[in-house]
């Protein structure tokens, strides 16, 4: 008995090794290989030489990406987009999740349902755009000329985010609270030094649920970013990416290595920041994903 | 309870004149000065209701005024005027939805697919965080699992757009003119037999046979490892002395799955599948938009990319947003039940 027991728990174990390894390979190998393709050889990527490491190692793809301008542009539009955004939602999300997390606010039901209801439903795209490009003519007429301003300001703000932002300030202990107003701190100071301080991890995770929708944002910036300049790292990416598969361009293509190592090394760039960073905020994540399953 | 208007007053044993109750004035006096009331506190708390205002104005200007454009749907479009000067058509554009001979048709394969992109997403995408979780729950040490999530949840921070370039260089077709060879996947999917030569060679993303696989494998690739944390937090907090009690009696590892793991992590299950029915008809539009291309239009065309199309492409704003907004209700009548279900099955609701 005790032996057929031993058997079944030993299979399952082995089973799980397996296919976790096999899925955690499938997870990675796709970025090793865009590793690999981007610094390889013109030969090796053309006839599809390469299965997991490089060929011929290159490094004139990095190099030509690292001379454009554009690129370098598309950088610095990208970390705007996401350091403004992040900031501006964060100072919009707290504030709004501040007042919603009190018991005494008046119409407490109607803002929550306000916010609630944008999460049910949405216009969709088409209004959306109509309504964006109303407001590019509003942000222009008082002189705001840059679109990514527009980007920064009108999109990203999530309901979600900020009902995870009152549950953490409806956590906190209202006592605290009172003490602090008996030392006769104002409403902000009980934000700033009570409430703040004490959903900090909260805070973190919607930061980053924040910055990382910046980051990834694509369709609306190219909708409305029409200048090349302003565009971001995606955006780039994109346009780079419809260029260089078009057959007309690649029958022109006279470098010593492939156009699709510029690609991939375009990707590889976009990507680096993130796993630099990524070991640091995977915890926030994990905490993230089991706040937002439940809610009032 | 008082039902008589004669109860609320008291008569003044002395002067024989009736008096007014006490309790009563001031009950009619905080009725007739309510709204002065509201005024007060919300006075008092002035400070509160000015940290709600950017909130308020963000969503009014780009999440209500939207709604407010849909109107468009209602009425002739012209470009030169504002929704609100255009001339009512009533239900013109709905009527070309369902009946034009080729818009209708069009519409329809659009809702379909939003549908079945979703409805195979739920089938495939749904049990594989679970079964992962439960893999991850056999490996005891702390540090190879880790290693091991932080492998499986990186896919989930790749861009979208990252995510389509890679599917897209990784499936291509080969280039006649230059000589070069199909994508590495295709590659391999040639080597082991599951694709033809012939069907690699024009590329799997022109396919429309291969759309909804690649779609939902890449899917599954992006969010499975991430997906399953919720489901490992559930797991990990079933008590040990469960497994031990389960083991005494005779229980193999089926049988504990069976009757220890699942019952404890069957409502997580419930709540979760019920947030994704909910939310059948939100399809992420810029992941199809970025992969598909007018090969694969017979599976891929999702609403939202309908309504792209003809609303921001040609222009036909009313068109488009009709299609939306008869998806989007559709959608919401799907999330309200949803949520009705979980509060009623879980007493918990989502939102």
């Amino acid at each position: 008995m005790k032996r057929r027991l031993e058997i079944s728990e030993l299979v399952f174990k082995a089973l799980s090794y397996i296919f976790l390894t096999a899925f955690a390979v499938c997870c990675l190998y796709p970025f090793i290989y865009a590793i690999s393709a981007a610094i390889s050889g013109r030969e090796a990527v053309e006839y599809g030489q390469i299965i997991l490491f490089p060929k011929d190692i290159q490094f004139d793809a990095f190099k030509r990406m690292f001379n454009n301008n554009l690129f370098w542009n598309a950088y610095a539009n990208t970390l705007f987009i996401t350091f403004y955004g992040t900031l501006w939602a964060m100072g919009v999300a707290i504030l709004g999740a501040y007042a919603l997390s009190k018991k005494r606010l008046m119409f407490r039901k109607g803002f929550n349902f306000f916010l609630v209801f944008t999460m049910w439903f949405s216009a969709g795209i088409v209004p959306q755009y109509l309504n964006y490009l109303a407001t590019g003519k509003v942000f222009e007429s008082v002189g705001i000329m840059d679109d990514k301003w527009l980007v920064v300001i009108t999109m990203g703000m999530a309901a979600m985010n900020i009902i995870l932002l009152r549950n953490a300030f409806e956590g906190v202990p209202s006592e605290i609270e009172e003490a602090a107003i008996v030392d006769g701190a104002t409403e902000m100071q009980v934000l700033g030094r009570v409430y703040l301080p004490m959903s900090k991890s909260t805070i973190a995770t919607v930061a980053l649920f924040f910055a990382i929708s910046r980051w990834n944002g694509y369709f609306w910036a190219r909708q409305m970013i029409t200048n090349s300049y302003e565009q971001p790292l995606q955006v780039y990416i994109r346009r780079q990416l419809e260029e260089f598969t078009d057959p007309e361009f690649m029958a022109g293509w006279n470098e010593p290595y492939a156009s699709d190592s510029v690609i991939y090394a375009l990707i590889v760039c976009s990507i680096i920041p993130v796993l630099i960073i990524y070991p640091f905020i995977q915890k926030y994540f994990a905490k993230g994903v089991n706040m937002g399953g439940v809610k009032e | 309870m008082k039902l008589n208007a004669a109860d609320y007053l008291v008569k003044d044993p002395k002067t024989g004149k009736y008096k007014e109750d006490a309790e009563q004035l001031v009950r009619d006096d905080v009725e007739k000065h309510h709204w002065l009331n509201v005024g007060r506190t919300i006075l008092k708390d002035w400070r509160l209701y000015l940290m709600l205002v950017p909130m308020l104005l963000v969503f009014l200007f780009w999440r209500y005024f939207p709604m407010y454009e849909l109107l468009g749907a209602f009425k002739f479009n012209e470009e030169a005027l504002r929704v609100a000067d255009q001339n009512y058509t009533g239900f013109y554009y709905f009527k070309m939805l369902f009946l034009h001979q080729s818009y209708a048709p069009e519409f329809w394969r659009a809702f379909r697919n939003t549908f079945l992109l979703s409805f195979y997403g739920l089938l495939f995408g749904f049990p594989m965080p679970i079964i992962i979780a439960l893999f991850f729950n056999e490996i005891k040490s702390n540090i190879v699992r880790s290693v091991y999530q932080v492998i499986t949840y990186l896919p989930k921070f790749i861009s979208t757009v990252v995510m389509t370039s890679l599917i897209t260089m990784l499936v291509r077709q080969p280039s006649s003119v230059m000589g070069i060879e199909m994508g590495v996947i295709s590659q391999m999917l040639v080597k082991i037999g599951a694709i033809s030569a012939e069907t690699g060679g024009l590329g799997l993303l022109n396919n429309p046979d291969y759309f909804r696989a690649i779609y939902q494998i890449s899917g599954i690739w992006e969010t499975a490892g991430y997906d399953s944390i919720v489901f490992f937090a559930a797991i990990i907090a079933i008590s040990p002395t469960s497994y031990e009690a389960a083991q005494i009696d005779g229980a193999g590892k089926m049988a504990q799955m069976r009757y220890v793991v699942l019952p404890s992590i069957l409502s997580t299950i419930v709540i979760m599948l019920i947030t994704r029915i909910g939310s059948l008809l939100n399809i992420g539009y810029e992941k199809v938009l970025l992969l598909y291309n007018d090969k694969t239009y017979m599976t891929a065309d999702v609403v939202s990319t309908f309504a792209q199309r003809y609303g921001i492409g040609d222009g036909m704003t009313g068109l488009a947003s009709a299609a939306e907004m008869l998806n989007n209700v559709v959608g919401m009548l799907l999330v309200i039940s949803a949520n009705t279900i979980a509060r009623k099955a879980s007493d918990v609701s989502l939102y």
